[in-house]
């Protein structure tokens, strides 16, 4: 039986991962080739780089941490951050990252979904959500809306309805983040989480919030999630990832135990 | 030197770069007469079974393909190209290359394992190998090891005898297809991590007799 994924995740600015708290405060803590090597090694069932640069004029660090970690480890990643068009997308995946993700450029333009599924086909192309709950209302009836420049554009798009087009478009996952779980290591935003799985029939990975093993069996559980992200709780070497599969294991969750 | 043929399917170069890791040498390459020449070939692809046949047949790919097979040349299929091997491919309705007897049949909709729930399309992640045959290629595998699959259709082979492995989802399909010189994977051994890098390093080193 197909097992649930566990995803480390490196926010990666000018060559370097860090991370921060409601995506502020960000501090360095690594390089990202090495980072990768090891939860490779201690094994992730896959890696999420996020380009967090905010100069254009630095992307070119990322393609080259791209191409390094793809001579060094042999499991699937996605890179997403400031993707913007086809030759974008075209770049990461040429530099040897499996999946691609966009996140405000869709939401912009949800062409762009449908353009690089056509060109590298739907197995490719992850859609980031940065979700936020605002309450029910005629005009975001999930009560959850899309967010984007990093949680602080809300755009009036209801996060359902956004989940469902853009697998119409020919999305082929959905990386499901919600605002107000991330960095707070609370646990994840459940209810979220298994909204949008319910409603759509690709993966979706649950992001923002894990703090503890028991989180991530939640909300693989009663969220519905397909895999679920981390990032805190491995960085600092709370936990690793095999004590994490070793709990969800123990929990009924069916894991990748051999690597 | 081992061909990787390149027919317009995806991007090879994670093929190129686990095998070139291991040691071997390797090409990506679309040219006829390279892939005649070569020790053994891998068939990789991602994508659509008829747009993948038309670059094989306007490339002469097709042709060369089979005669490495008559020829007891290994050959390890993936993914894509393990599809393209069998008969014909519900996806596109795609007459294919017909090495191995069986259709391409898309997993239904409405599938769901074992307690009820129900299952996503494309089957995408890690998952195991059930009745392993004993091959040379599939040798060194712990029971535990699981590999990482991308993919909306499977293979179905009519003979028994050419299945080497099964995985489960929601039904059990057929994920490890062959006979004599010829082995090929529903997942991706170059994305499978330390078992997926085992296989590959097992097929390269592979004498069919």
């Amino acid at each position: 039986m197909l097992s649930k994924r566990i995803i480390p995740c490196l926010d990666v600015r000018e060559g370097k991962t860090t991370k921060g708290i409601r995506f502020e405060n960000n501090v360095d803590i690594g390089n990202p080739v090495e980072m990768a090597s090891f939860y490779y090694e201690a094994g992730a069932d896959e890696l999420v780089f996020y380009d967090i640069t905010a100069s254009h004029e630095k992307r070119n660090i990322m393609i080259d941490v791209v191409r390094r970690v793809a001579e060094t480890i042999f499991i699937p990643f996605s890179v997403g951050g400031g993707i913007r068009d086809v030759d974008d997308m075209r770049n990461v995946l040429l530099a040897g990252a499996e999946k691609v993700s966009v996140n405000s450029a869709a939401v912009k333009n949800p062409e762009i979904i449908s353009q690089g599924a056509e060109i590298f086909g739907s197995q490719c192309i992850v859609l980031g959500m940065d979700v936020k709950y605002v309450g029910e209302s005629v005009k975001i009836p999930s009560g959850y809306e899309i967010v984007i420049n990093g949680g602080r554009k809300y755009m009036g798009i209801d996060a359902l309805k956004w989940a469902v087009k853009a697998q119409k478009l020919g999305a082929g996952e959905i990386c499901l983040n919600s605002i107000d779980a991330d960095g707070t290591q609370d646990g994840y935003e459940l209810k979220l989480t298994s909204l949008i799985s319910e409603n759509v029939s690709i993966p979706v990975i649950a992001s923002g919030g894990a703090g503890k093993p028991e989180h991530l069996c939640e909300v693989l559980t009663k969220g519905k999630a397909d895999a679920a992200l981390i990032a805190s709780m491995v960085h600092y070497g709370t936990y690793t990832v095999s004590e994490i599969k070793t709990y969800l294991d123990s929990c009924g969750v069916k894991v990748r135990k051999s690597w | 030197m081992i061909a990787i043929i390149d027919y317009d399917a995806g991007n090879l170069a994670s093929v190129e770069r686990a095998v070139s890791y291991l040691g071997f040498k390797c090409i990506v390459t679309n040219n006829v007469k390279t892939i005649a020449g070569s020790e053994r070939i891998i068939f990789p692809g991602v994508g659509a079974a008829g747009a993948a046949m038309n670059s094989l047949k306007r490339l002469g790919l097709d042709l060369v393909i089979k005669q490495a097979v008559i020829d007891g040349k290994p050959i390890l299929g993936i993914c894509l190209g393990t599809q393209i091997i069998m008969e014909y491919s519900e996806e596109n309705e795609t007459p294919c290359l017909k090495i191995i007897d069986g259709f391409v049949k898309a997993f239904p909709p409405d599938i769901k394992s074992k307690d009820g729930s129900r299952l996503k399309i494309p089957h995408m992640g890690w998952n195991g190998l059930e009745n392993i045959k004993k091959h040379p290629v599939l040798s060194n595998l712990h029971e535990d090891d699981e590999f990482y699959f991308v993919h909306g259709y499977y293979p179905n082979p009519n003979h028994s005898e050419h299945i080497l492995g099964t995985t489960d989802y929601g039904i059990s399909f057929a994920s490890v297809i062959g006979f004599n010189n010829i082995i090929a994977t529903q997942f991706h051994p170059e994305k499978s991590g330390r078992p997926g890098l085992s296989l590959l390093k097992n097929f390269c080193m592979w004498n069919p007799s």
